[in-house]
């Protein structure tokens, strides 16, 4: 029997394997209010995120999808923590996370990222990052959507 | 068909068995180490590696005879010339073309599907014509066919697959009786499956019933002897990559009546005859498809691969391959949790083994790999109708050539428990 290498450890910790293998929040909202369907084309993995927002604010919400662990674990991660957030506070964790997945070492210490820190070891294998950021993709355009026009984040490149 | 490994060997001389030891050394990439373990490379239908061959031929035009083709009157022009015509003819006689100028240079298979569907295809079609393509294409026999459908209002018909990997051939008597097929474009052999569809018996048909034949043989010419006439191909178009030459390189060829009558694909330099100013005439064939400077160093790197692979022999390269996949696919076969793709008769099969793991997704089975340096590919191939006709969003595929090894095949196997003991499963 062959045994992974301290890399590959320390990319599936147990905390995603079991993210993967038991999703969180996996399923659809009778009530939301936006939906986004992203795809990595290179790829096919794919998630559709839907978003209950009230008063800027994102009341519940759940996921479908289909891919790798990676992109599952993050995805189900995410839904994990962002229940009762603020839209900007959403956009603050996405934020905290995509520097987190280019390498931004105090990103990783934000204890705030909660089960999304297990993701660290993603950064490691540049070819997998696209498959974390995903959902957050997904989430970033539904909070564009959420939000009224006019009201545009300011972009914040990576 | 020729190239098939049949029963029926009694009568024809032996394949002899390919020295592998003595290939690799040819090919000075797959000396490397890969995370620390001796490369692997199983993506072959991605790309092949490049022996040192090709690479002395590229680098001999740079640095001994560069210049531009069919132009100067210096002697460097006239061997580069010289050089990029030999390379047709040279690549015209791997697929048996019955004469170098109804081969034209292209920047690959996509090119050429690209220049006969806009080429021919707008020429030719109009609303109520019909297309046939089948389930298992790659986009690239694909896309350029749906935007030719979307210029002309020509609709396209499918050939779908069965549980096998396998086109549905008896459904082919009922999609031509319509009268409107023009033209069926089918791979020779499938890229994510490595199916060797029977494009002779298509051919047939396709003729039956008034219709042209395309044949992408983006893994077809690499993997298998070519004859075009005995194929009743039409069109055949296939790429250098994937058969030991370089990138950016391609070739399409045509039965010459047909390429007569085509209107050429692109204007510019070399295409010509006389330019005016209220219009100009078409350089004879194969010049009239290959505006601008062609891709010179590349034609000649291409021809290099055919010399070499010839050398190597095809029917050899096909059988060591047809080995590789009966190995694996009865190792996978009993690999826990593993699920395989394509035909389960390793002889309807080039060198591709498609397959899924129960507990985890392809990319998992491919970075865990990596790890190992086993370089698969992971991912819906450019061939998405087959992954929807099979309901998956991606598979993994290991795909062989001429310098892959059983043990290679045993590592890949091997490395499917280190899968298995990240993500469970048997």
């Amino acid at each position: 029997m062959s045994t992974p290498d301290v890399q590959l450890t320390s990319l599936y910790q147990q905390l995603i394997l079991d993210h993967y293998k038991k999703p969180r929040n996996r399923g659809k909202l009778e009530d939301g209010t936006v939906e986004v369907h992203m795809r990595n084309p290179a790829c096919g993995d794919e998630i559709r995120l839907q978003l209950k927002v009230e008063d800027d604010t994102i009341r519940e919400l759940r996921f479908l999808g289909d891919g790798c662990s990676i992109s599952q674990a993050s995805v189900s991660m995410m839904t994990s923590i962002l229940k009762d957030r603020s839209l900007d506070d959403a956009i603050s964790v996405a934020r905290r996370f995509t520097g987190m997945m280019h390498g931004d070492a105090e990103a990783a210490k934000d204890r705030t990222l909660k089960d999304l820190r297990a993701l660290q070891g993603v950064s490691k294998f540049p070819i997998r990052v696209k498959c974390a950021l995903l959902g957050f993709d997904a989430l970033q355009e539904a909070i564009r959507q959420s939000r009224p026009v006019g009201h545009e984040e300011e972009e914040e490149s990576p | 068909m020729s190239g098939l490994d049949t029963a029926s060997t009694s009568t024809v001389p032996p394949v002899p068995s390919l020295d592998v030891e003595a290939l690799r050394r040819d090919f000075p990439i797959l000396s490397q180490t890969v995370n620390g373990h001796p490369l692997a490379y199983l993506d072959n239908a991605a790309t092949s590696q490049k022996p040192q061959v090709v690479i002395d031929a590229i680098l001999g035009y740079y640095q001994e005879y560069n210049a531009n083709v069919h132009r100067g009157l210096h002697e460097l022009s006239r061997r580069a010339t010289d050089a990029y015509e030999e390379a047709r003819g040279t690549v015209a006689d791997w697929i048996g073309a019955p004469s170098p100028r109804e081969l034209i240079f292209t920047k690959g298979t996509t090119e050429a599907v690209n220049l006969v569907a806009s080429s021919w295809g707008d020429a030719n079609l109009k609303a109520g014509d019909e297309i046939l393509l089948s389930e298992l294409e790659h986009h690239s026999n694909l896309v350029p066919w749906q935007l030719l459908s979307e210029r002309t209002g020509a609709t396209i018909r499918y050939l779908l697959l069965d549980d096998d990997g396998r086109l549905i051939l008896d459904d082919l008597p009922a999609i031509l009786s319509s009268g409107r097929v023009r033209i069926g474009a089918i791979a020779h052999v499938s890229n994510a499956l490595g199916t060797i569809n029977p494009v002779a018996e298509i051919a047939r048909q396709l003729h039956q019933a008034g219709a042209l034949f395309f044949v992408d043989g983006a893994q077809g010419a690499a993997h298998h002897p070519v004859d075009v006439s005995d194929l009743g191909a039409d069109f055949y178009a296939f790429s250098g990559h994937k058969m030991c030459g370089p990138t950016g390189i391609g070739a399409l060829w045509a039965r010459r009546d047909i390429l007569e009558e085509m209107p050429p694909y692109q204007g510019g330099g070399e295409m010509i005859d006389l330019v005016g100013k209220e219009g100009s005439t078409w350089a004879q064939l194969p010049h009239k498809f290959e505006a601008g400077t062609p891709n010179i160093a590349g034609a000649i790197g291409f021809a290099a691969a055919v010399r070499y692979l010839d050398a190597v022999g095809p029917e050899s390269i096909l059988r060591h391959e047809q080995a590789l996949v009966r190995h694996a696919l009865a190792e996978l076969g009993q690999s826990p949790g593993v699920r395989l793709f394509g035909p389960s008769d390793a002889r309807g099969r080039a060198g591709v083994v498609s397959f899924r793991m129960d507990s985890a997704h392809p990319h998992d089975i491919s970075t865990i790999l990596d790890r190992e340096g086993i370089a698969i590919r992971a991912g819906h191939h450019c061939a998405q109708l087959v992954m929807q006709r099979y309901e998956v969003g991606a598979t993994a595929r290991a795909s062989f050539y001429l310098y892959n090894t059983v043990e290679e095949v045993d590592r890949l196997v091997r490395g499917l428990d280190t899968v298995r003991s990240i993500f469970g499963g048997a």
